[in-house]
């Protein structure tokens, strides 16, 4: 595990560490089965096109669970990830690299919590960002 | 067209809970959704480093609530799509508690909200799902809102 990550440590603006992704068919069968969603489109090919896709595509929400381990790693043991929204914007295809980015907005201490806002969001190999996300983490203070 | 796709059935569904459905997370189901995204994070798979950690025992992993496994019985809509195709629109997770291993969790899903928009596809229909899940111990741990969009 990486080294814990405080609330003193961090700055708006910056960026957080990046966690790189290259799902396969095979992932996407493994997510199927391990998150119980089984729409065609995510394996068979022929049902993908039939739909009128370009190929198979990567599930929505195995993208935002990519999301969720950037900000579990980030945050650490001590930290605690509060929320999470995305939007599935642009599609993903297997084989392709996703890269998981995520840089803060936002630091505030409220309730006695120690706030961090940030801006995440999956980029594929063209630099676009396929599922545009925000989320609120909870970090440990030096105090 | 000028035709209205959400009805008067579709907006008589909005907030009516649909029956609880109960869910046990095991340890095995934890271990099995992160090998499934490569996140080998010992707080989700080791049992003996996670007891020495905060949380005392195994915890689920964030992105564990967004699989369908982790859904209640549905939106409880009693009404027909109007398009064929379904797209998963997004949604937000919002953790509360930490979800341990051997939690048995209760499940309720609620239609949310049901908005049309003018699309590159003609009318969509973005469907907005509120779930929320609540412990063995009567205590909120997540919610979340998910939108499908129907073509």
């Amino acid at each position: 595990m990486a080294k814990q990550v405080y609330y003193e440590d961090v700055e708006e603006g910056k960026e957080i560490p990046q966690l790189v992704k290259n799902p396969t068919t095979q992932q996407l069968v493994k997510w199927a089965g391990a998150s119980g969603d089984y729409y065609q489109i995510h394996y068979d090919k022929d049902f993908a096109l039939a739909a009128g896709l370009p190929n198979i595509i990567v599930h929505g929400r195995l993208k935002s669970s990519f999301l969720g381990q950037l900000l579990s790693d980030w945050v650490g043991e001590e930290g605690w990830v509060k929320k999470i929204a995305v939007q599935h914007r642009g599609m993903d295809f297997p084989g392709e690299q996703l890269t998981c980015k995520g840089t803060v907005t936002k630091k505030y201490v409220k309730d006695g919590e120690h706030i961090v806002e940030l801006e995440i969001w999956t980029e594929n190999p063209r630099g676009e960002k396929t599922a545009p996300a925000t989320a609120t983490v909870v970090l440990p203070s030096r105090g | 067209m000028a035709e209205e796709i959400i009805t008067e059935e579709m907006k008589k569904a909005i907030g009516v809970p649909s029956e609880p459905v109960t869910i046990e997370i095991e340890k095995g189901m934890i271990r099995k959704f992160a090998e499934s995204i490569e996140d080998p994070n010992p707080l989700w798979q080791d049992e003996g480093y996670a007891k020495k950690s905060r949380y005392g025992g195994i915890i689920a992993p964030p992105g564990l609530l967004m699989g369908a496994e982790m859904r209640g019985q549905g939106m409880g809509m009693s009404f027909q799509l109007p398009g064929p195709q379904i797209l998963d629109g997004g949604g937000e997770w919002e953790y509360i508690k930490p979800i341990k291993s051997g939690d048995v969790l209760t499940v309720v899903d609620k239609l949310h909200d049901l908005r049309e928009r003018e699309g590159r596809m003609g009318k969509m229909l973005f469907i907005v799902t509120e779930t929320t899940w609540t412990n063995q111990h009567g205590e909120l741990v997540a919610r979340a809102l998910g939108t499908l969009i129907n073509y």
